[in-house]
């Protein structure tokens, strides 16, 4: 909240500045939890002592654990191989939801808008029929299909499409554009930061998907990072939260990174407009 | 339509790039495997599986990381009903009548043509065969088996002057020492408990363990008969719920199965019962001088197996099926059960195994190996049925419903034994 | 756009997705709704139909109940109370507060770290005796442990905790977009007239959010429905199902029991659920942005 007005006693900000910190502590606490248990031996795994010694033990367990380097770069290509796929799909059937009239629009519309609910996860059994019948068992792009064609997405991009004035098509229609040049230079680079606002949910909903890649994929050429992470959470042999955690941190840091370097342009660019 | 066709082939190239191309070889197999006790489990398999692909170059293996047990299983029936079932798979024992049910295994008789095949069945610990037959027929072979036992703090027993080297006998003296184990601190709270037997997820494991040494047993051999409220199991499960109520020996509420060996390093309680696969763990991360027994005895000693049990699928070809049968033949023989058993802590599931100089080298520097294969003699099977996981899933919540004294043990019992009638009666 | 043709690119526009989620979301939800009408198909016995058979045994189902009053409760606590701390956080980082950056940090940090993981992190605060509550509690105020997990009155409370953790920092990111798009004008505006700051945040700034909150309740109701997660690794249900949630059941019904043809009946109820819910918004949400 913005301290303009002069009528405010600072005390207002400085009680929201301590109430903020307080909280984003409380947010950060898992995280600083794994980075506590990561860079210490087990032993100091419930112990907060500044003199325990620091080692880098665990990281190497966890590496040793499972193919983290590969599992990672299977996620960032499953992440991007829906997210390209999603947004291809989802501003063509927007697009035509958008702007065009056509028989049983409605009822597709509410096709569509049904795929909200049924969520891919409650379908495996089905699902993995069909991809076996397409013989794609075990593949990355397996574990996609289900996802590529959203109803989330296609819904989403339909209301910012609609928003767009329509004076803008039909001047561009007049100088002779196709539909598909419209759709790419007018109404793509107008939605913009819905594409980003959407993009957010799915790769952050992908990143962290977890049975159904588990039950689609056999190898360790397909498999994402969270199928790796399993394997620490075996229950019977107690919880190694040291390593458990290494293994997190190594595989959520480079997004984390990420996030921290280019949050300033993330959030302004998301921004720009403010999704409607 | 040039950004879909673009599209079209991105798909195609990344299908091609992505997939996989099956090598024809003279056997494929898949082998599915669960991990239930860490990274290094997974390790030795793929280590042991690659060593045999390497020394037979006629069966190519593919070991398959599949998740926690109940995942592999997920897997392997979605897989099956999805109609490309793995030829191999370790799941666990109890499971054995699901699979039946299902029709997706074999048995392993079949398969044993020679004497020494035949040998070979019959020289695993009766103990463990117990959840791999029915009908008279063998559907599993033991692999990744264990028995609860009881870990106790030697430190703890000498400060409150206990033999250090005596855990508890019977279930008076497991209540009696746990009374002069308990620790409280200035405010009256508690900071060591006596004992602790953990409840969470699957609390019939360890009960299992009060129940046999009550002398009753849970279920039939046939998988389609439970006796969850006779007498003795009530009384087993009177004797649990006062731990925490009456003797006040034990922390009360559901207790975490994952935070159990963390307690105990942590001197939050003196004494645990948890797997032996938990031996490595506790060997590598116990602060202290620990000691590990049997379970204490009441009418009689006894305590339940557990683990996971190589089977065969059904679906798979002939050659495949004798694949499946020479490697599950070899890894369970006795220099590669031995890696296993050392890696892992889980009992090495037949007695030559225990006469390998690896296994000798090992037990004489860590006796309390020993532990799990003496007890063995008093284990009696895993409870099993049809529909195993709905009928164990009305028991645990029966057991969870003492625990957190929603109901008393009578009760709930009584519940749980109607709706297992009910899921049961088609089986008979 | 009133192409003569217009119905020609409208279907080819359309086909790609339509093939998608017919292939993916409407043969295998169809396939399920009629195997809510027929007997679970064992190895040797087929599926047989059975009409309503499932429904009623479902309606006699004690369990089923208990977890669709979770599921309420859990609804209940999550979605007011994380999109509320997603805006009170958005406006914090929105501001001029030191600090900001590293808050907005740490409110969206939940959302790159997978659950399945995290689970067990939030299972060490949990934990009685040597737990970082228990620890705070027994080492600040001397008060005994407390078996959060283990207790049927708090189990379901923990697990909304985590729900709301996971969730509040990635809906404060939706509310940042959209508090960045109101004009500073509108403030200016504001402070000339004399308007309290609270007034202007009830009349002004909440209006113009609408069409973000109800973007951010929608996933809110999804997620409510969806987030199960955590209780695979941290419960399993338990004790005797308190924090069992509708989906977590149809997991449990369709691949731990194998009881395909009951699977099948809990997913129609729950997708009557969500279409009852996320319709309705959906409506809502389709008019507000009209008059945008």
């Amino acid at each position: 909240m913005r301290a303009g007005r002069a009528g405010w006693p600072d005390f207002d900000t400085a009680l929201n500045t301590v109430a903020m910190c307080l909280l984003a502590f409380l947010w950060a606490l898992p995280l600083l939890y794994a980075i506590w248990t990561a860079i210490h031996p087990a032993a100091y795994e419930t112990r907060f002592v500044l003199t325990a010694p620091l080692t880098l033990d665990n990281f190497a367990k966890a590496w040793a654990a499972a193919p983290f380097a590969r599992y990672f770069l299977n996620t960032v290509m499953l992440v991007t191989l829906i997210l390209i796929c999603q947004f291809v799909l989802c501003t063509l059937a927007a697009f035509a939801f958008a702007r065009f009239r056509f028989p049983g629009r409605s009822l597709l519309f509410t096709l569509v808008l049904l795929q909200l609910l049924v969520m891919p996860d409650i379908l495996i059994v089905e699902n993995y029929k069909t991809i076996r019948a397409m013989g794609l068992v075990d593949t990355i792009i397996a574990i996609g299909l289900p996802y590529f064609a959203s109803g989330f997405g296609i819904f989403l991009l339909r209301q910012t499409f609609m928003s767009i004035p329509r004076e803008l098509d039909e001047a561009a229609r007049v100088e002779g554009i196709s539909f598909l040049g419209l759709l790419w230079r007018v109404y793509i680079p107008l939605a913009k930061p819905t594409y980003l606002a959407y993009g957010l949910v799915s790769v952050s909903h992908h990143w962290n998907n977890f049975l159904w890649p588990l039950i689609i994929t056999n190898s360790v050429e397909t498999r994402p990072v969270t199928v790796g992470l399993s394997i620490f959470s075996a229950v019977d042999a107690g919880i190694e939260w040291s390593v458990i955690n290494a293994a997190t941190l190594m595989t959520s840091g480079p997004l984390l990174i990420a996030f921290l370097l280019f949050q300033r342009q993330f959030v302004q660019s998301f921004m720009r407009a403010g999704i409607r | 339509m040039g950004v879909i066709k673009r599209f079209d082939t991105a798909l195609i190239a990344s299908a091609v790039m992505l997939g996989q191309i099956a090598t024809a070889s003279a056997v494929d197999l898949e082998f599915y495997f669960p991990v239930a006790v860490g990274g290094k489990a997974a390790d030795t398999i793929q280590a042991l599986t690659d060593e045999y692909v390497g020394n037979n170059p006629g069966a190519d293996i593919k070991a398959v990381y599949a998740g926690s047990y109940q995942e592999t299983v997920t897997k392997a029936l979605t897989a099956a009903r999805g109609g490309k079932p793995p030829q191999l798979s370790v799941i666990l024992s109890v499971d054995m009548f699901t699979l039946i049910d299902e029709d997706v295994i074999i048995p392993f008789d079949g398969l044993a043509q020679t004497d020494e095949d035949k040998a070979w069945m019959s020289s695993f610990y009766p103990a463990f065969m117990e959840n791999s037959q029915t009908g008279g027929k063998t559907y599993g072979i033991p692999f990744q088996r264990s028995t609860p036992v009881l870990y106790w703090n030697k430190d703890a027993f000498k400060e409150v002057g206990l033999d250090p080297d005596t855990p508890p006998a019977t279930w008076d003296e497991m209540v009696e020492f746990g009374k002069k184990l308990v620790k409280k601190d200035a405010n009256g709270n508690v900071t060591r408990w006596g004992v602790r037997i953990p409840s969470s997820g699957f609390p019939y494991w360890l009960f299992q363990g009060l129940t046999t040494q009550n002398d009753v047993i849970l279920a039939n051999s046939d998988g389609n008969q439970t006796s969850f409220d006779d007498p003795r199991v009530v009384e087993a499960l009177q004797y649990l719920v006062d731990l925490s109520g009456k003797y006040g020996v034990m922390a009360p509420g559901i207790i975490e199965w994952g935070a159990t060996p963390k307690a105990f390093f942590e001197g939050q309680t003196a004494m645990m019962w948890t797997t032996t696969g938990n031996l490595t763990n506790v060997r590598e991360n116990a602060p202290f001088d620990f000691g590990v027994g049997m379970l204490p005895a009441h009418k009689r000693r006894g305590a339940p197996t557990g683990g996971g049990n190589f089977y065969i699928f059904k679906d798979s070809s002939p050659e495949q099926q004798q694949a499946a049968f020479d490697f599950v033949k070899w890894i369970t023989a006795p220099e590669q059960s031995a890696k296993w058993t050392i890696a892992t802590g889980y009992v090495a599931p037949r007695p030559d195994t225990w006469e390998t100089d690896t296994m000798k080298a090992y037990t004489a520097d860590f006796p309390p190996a020993l532990v799990a294969r003496d007890q063995l003699e008093f284990a009696v099977a895993e409870l099993s049925t049809y529909e195993n996981q709905r009928v164990t899933t009305v028991f645990n919540d029966a057991l969870e419903a003492a625990i957190t004294g929603a109901k008393t043990p009578a009760d709930a019992l009584a519940e749980a034994q109607q709706q297992a009638d009910a899921i049961l009666k088609d089986y008979r | 756009m009133l192409h003569r043709r217009a119905w020609v690119y409208g279907w080819l526009f359309l086909s790609p997705a339509l093939l998608f989620l017919f292939a993916f979301t409407h043969y295998p939800a169809l396939n399920t709704i009629i195997s809510s009408f027929f007997s679970t198909p064992r190895g040797r016995r087929p599926a047989k139909f059975i009409g309503p058979e499932n429904y009623q045994e479902m309606l006699q189902d004690p369990v089923f109940w208990k977890v669709l009053s979770n599921n309420f409760w859990f609804a209940a606590g999550t979605i007011p109370i994380s999109i509320g701390l997603a805006l009170l956080m958005a406006l914090w980082v929105n501001s001029h507060l030191r600090g900001r950056t590293l808050a907005r940090m740490a409110f969206f940090a939940p959302t790159v770290l997978p659950l399945i993981a995290v689970a067990n992190i939030w299972m060490f605060f949990y934990t009685p005796g040597f737990g970082l509550i228990d620890q705070i509690r027994g080492g600040l105020f001397g008060l005994p442990a407390i078996n959060l997990l283990g207790n049927p009155d708090t189990v379901l409370a923990a697990m909304i905790v985590v729900a709301i953790w996971k969730e509040a920092g990635f809906f404060m990111i939706f509310y940042l977009a959209a508090l960045q798009s109101i004009p500073p004008v509108l403030r200016e505006a504001a402070d000339v007239e004399g308007a309290g700051r609270f007034y202007f945040f009830r009349r002004v700034m909440l209006p113009l959010l609408m069409p973000t909150t109800l973007f951010v309740s929608v996933n809110a109701v999804i997620n409510s429905f969806r987030l199960v997660d955590h209780i695979f690794v941290m419960t399993d249900g338990g004790p005797n199902n308190a924090s069992s949630l509708l989906l977590f059941y149809i997991y449990e019904t369709a691949f731990k029991f194998w009881q395909t043809g009951y699977a099948a009946t809990l997913t129609v109820v729950m997708l009557i659920l969500l279409s009852v819910l996320a319709i309705g918004q959906f409506f809502l949400f389709d008019r507000k942005i009209h008059y945008q």
